[in-house]
């Protein structure tokens, strides 16, 4: 269930893990409440209802509360997200084209790859571009979502935790081969990623 | 409104079905002014678009069931979705409780004899048959059917060679529709109401009927305005939209999310009102915090109508924007959560008979509550950049647009067709139909929140193969589902033909209006037009010997 991979899984993990805890407790709440109503005072067995009009005390208390525990996720969501949308300045920027149906990198040397290279734990930022039509950059395991949008810039940042490769996919539906428009973000060492870099440019072809 | 009653020999008053009004026969039913038989229009035609949407809904499950190609190729994949969505969304959600019901019992559970304007009640059910045409014209016509998914998002429904032009303008159509229809029901509710019925003796449905009204006349010229723009940027080339002409997709983006985010509320909030009329009449017992029943559907109508950037919130708004949104988004779930509370407050120490409309509100309220818990989810900033555009976000609005909106309407129909045709369905079959749909619907949608939490974008014709099982299981709960439908529709047509006459008034034991009238009511409903006293379910029986419980407001 848990398997992030960059800088930003873990908060957002850990937010979906609580939110989840929360609605599961609410959801098992009514509807075993339900259930336990319709057996008990079924009517052959409560062949006389009693009338509640209702009670201000349980009104307040379950608006309140909910109000608390939302406001509690808005608030950790809205810290969770400013992290993400705060591009660091240090970092390693890469061009990224969006284009019916494949995506391109551009490093800062001239080099274009059609999968993005990274080095592990540095500050990775992206600026995405689109050809054509509205697109989106998701790299699901690192919990990262941004629209690719033509003739207007839009930046993306992480930082990945672990070696590994991982996919890229589209998230806005962009037509025909939609489904397919999947590249692979290659996470390697530092050391791998200069030999890479700056090695020949032309031998890195494949997906 | 000023014909006279005929009366027969036999003094007994005709129901709206044999009544003879100016015309016979057919032009009697498409030339009719009555609510109920403009009601009985929009239920034949509506469903029939429900049948042809959940066909394609159907189809699209199919072709997911294995990876690659199963049954169609990705163009034709593509123009499914968006008809399933366009007709699902314009054609059947939207319309269907106020159209149907709302039609139908609207005028009759206020205590009046039709709707305050009830050619212009006509004219709308016209402009929903035009603008359905023109879906399907969109289908056939050369060109291709739209394939651009029901948001028409720009730059690609601007690029596509499909038919979009006359989805659009289909949508537009379908807007007015939608907007007299309101007009009409926000006038009928205030001119209309019986002697007595002060608005917290207004039924619950009434209530959210009402409100749904005022947002579908506030919110759907906007969508009507901007497909218009889009036509026009299409057709002159002017740059609006479309960066190619200088224009800005992000402003699309908004204008049609300023629409159909509270459309999301207009699918949602008639079935609510279902829910509340529906629960006290089958556990016998007034309703639990009526006020607070009422007035938070005015609070959903309103804050719902402030939250629809929250579909954006990958597409790069201010962070003012994004805060703004995300809080409000979480402010609105709290009037529904207050709903869910106080319905499942209502079974308290009622004396409950489970019959088969109950057991859709119940299924409402569990799979509400896990669509709702989800939008909570979703509304959460760094969860939604997560879960945005997967299909997480497509479990969730079917929880809420099927299992919730959905199953209200089948319990409206088990509740009310019995009164609408004065003839009863067999019961046992309608409860062992009803499992059948529970079931399917959970294991179709269900697994499809956890490949979009894995990594699953909405719209794929073809997925990874880690995501094979939930797609299969899902696709077998497709079949369930339809299985299930098609059994209960079938139930619904033989009650029709040959199903138990009824001339009962009051079947259910309810204690609005239309249990008051007779089976299948008369035109004009009333004969005398009723004085209300009371609020709706007071289920005053329940109070000679037990008066020490209540805690009156
Ligand atoms: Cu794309």
């Amino acid at each position: 269930m848990f398997n992030g991979a960059s800088n930003f899984s873990h908060d957002v993990d850990s937010l979906f893990l609580f939110t989840l805890i929360v609605s599961v407790f609410f959801l098992v709440l009514i509807t075993g409440l339900m259930i336990y109503f319709v057996i008990k005072y079924n009517r052959k067995r409560n062949p006389k209802a009693t009338n509640f009009h209702g009670s201000t005390k349980l009104e307040i208390t379950w608006t309140l509360i909910p109000t608390i525990l939302v406001l509690i996720m808005f608030w950790w969501g809205w810290k969770g997200y400013s992290k993400m949308s705060d591009i660091p300045e240090n970092a390693m920027t890469i061009d990224v084209t969006a284009q019916m149906w494949s995506w391109s990198f551009k490093y800062a040397n001239g080099k274009v790859s059609d999968s993005l290279y990274v080095p592990v734990d540095k500050p990775i930022v992206l600026n995405l571009q689109s050809m054509d039509v509205v697109h989106a950059f998701y790299i699901p395991a690192f919990r990262i979502k941004k629209d690719v949008f033509p003739k207007q810039n839009r930046v993306v940042w992480f930082e990945a935790d672990e070696i590994g490769d991982y996919d890229i996919a589209c998230a806005e539906y962009c037509g025909l081969n939609h489904s397919y428009m999947y590249n692979k973000i290659k996470v390697v060492s530092e050391d791998d990623f200069s030999n890479w870099l700056y090695g020949s440019f032309d031998t890195e072809t494949t997906k | 409104m000023n014909e006279t009653i005929t009366v027969p020999t036999n003094g007994k008053h005709p129901s709206y079905l044999e009544y003879k009004g100016k015309y016979k026969g057919f032009l009697g039913w498409v030339l009719s002014t009555d609510h109920k038989r403009i009601g009985i229009l929009y239920l034949v035609s509506i469903l029939s678009f429900f049948l042809v949407g959940a066909t394609f809904g159907f189809l699209l499950r199919l072709e997911l069931i294995a990876p690659g190609r199963t049954i169609m190729d990705p163009q034709t994949y593509n123009s499914f979705f968006t008809l399933h969505g366009v007709i699902m969304v314009f054609l059947f959600v939207i319309p269907a409780i106020p159209a149907i019901f709302g039609n139908f019992f609207l005028p009759i559970l206020i205590g009046a004899r039709d709707v305050s304007f009830p050619r212009l009640n006509l004219l709308s059910w016209y402009l929903y048959i035009i603008g359905g045409l023109l879906a399907i014209i969109s289908i056939i016509a050369p060109g291709g059917a739209a394939d651009t998914g029901w948001t028409f998002y720009i730059p690609y429904s601007v690029r596509t060679g499909t038919n979009v032009i006359y989805a659009l303008f289909a949508a537009f159509v379908l807007g007015f529709s939608s907007i007299l229809t309101g007009i009409n029901f926000v006038t009928t509710v205030h001119r209309l109401r019986a002697p007595g019925m002060t608005w917290f003796k207004t039924p619950l449905s009434v209530w959210s009927i009402y409100s749904t009204a005022w947002v579908q006349v506030l919110v759907t010229p906007i969508i009507g305005i901007t497909l218009l723009l889009v036509v026009i940027e299409r057709t002159f080339s002017v740059g609006l939209f479309d960066p190619a002409l200088g224009g800005d997709p992000v402003l699309f983006q908004h204008l049609f999310w300023i629409y159909s985010h509270p459309a999301v509320y207009i699918m949602i909030l008639p079935a609510m009102g279902i829910v509340s009329e529906i629960i006290p009449v089958f556990a016998r017992r007034t309703i639990f915090g009526y006020k607070f029943i009422a007035l938070s559907s005015v609070a959903i109508a309103f804050f719902g109508s402030l939250v629809w950037a929250h579909h954006m919130f990958t597409a790069g708004m201010s962070n003012t924007g994004q805060f703004i949104f995300s809080l409000l988004t979480m402010i609105v779930s709290i009037p529904s959560a207050i709903k869910v509370f106080n319905w499942t407050a209502t079974l308290y120490k009622g004396s409950i008979e489970l019959a088969p409309p109950l057991l859709y509100v119940l299924a409402f309220i569990f799979q509400f509550a896990i669509g709702g818990l989800t939008g909570v989810m979703l509304g959460i900033l760094s969860i939604d950049i997560m879960v945005h555009d997967t299909s997480f976000v497509v479990a969730h609005f079917h929880y809420v647009m099927f299992g919730g909106t959905g199953f209200g309407i089948f319990a409206a129909l088990h509740y009310w067709l019995p009164k609408m045709f004065g003839r009863m369905y067999n019961i046992k079959v309608a409860k062992s139909t009803f499992w059948l749909v529970f079931v399917g619907f959970n294991l179709l949608y269900f697994p499809m929140f956890i490949m979009g939490w894995l990594g699953m974008p909405r719209r794929y014709y073809d997925y990874l193969p880690e995501f094979h099982i939930y797609h299969l299981l899902s696709t077998i709960g497709s079949w369930i589902l339809i299985l299930g439908i098609l059994i209960m529709f079938t139930n619904f047509i033989v009650a029709l033909i040959r199903g138990k006459k009824i001339t009962e008034k009051n079947i259910w034991g309810g204690e609005t209006l239309e249990w008051t009238i007779d089976t299948p009511p008369i035109h004009e409903n009333f004969l005398e037009i009723p004085t209300v006293h009371e609020a709706p379910y007071e289920y005053k029986q329940n109070e000679t010997d037990i008066r020490q419980f209540q805690e009156v407001k």
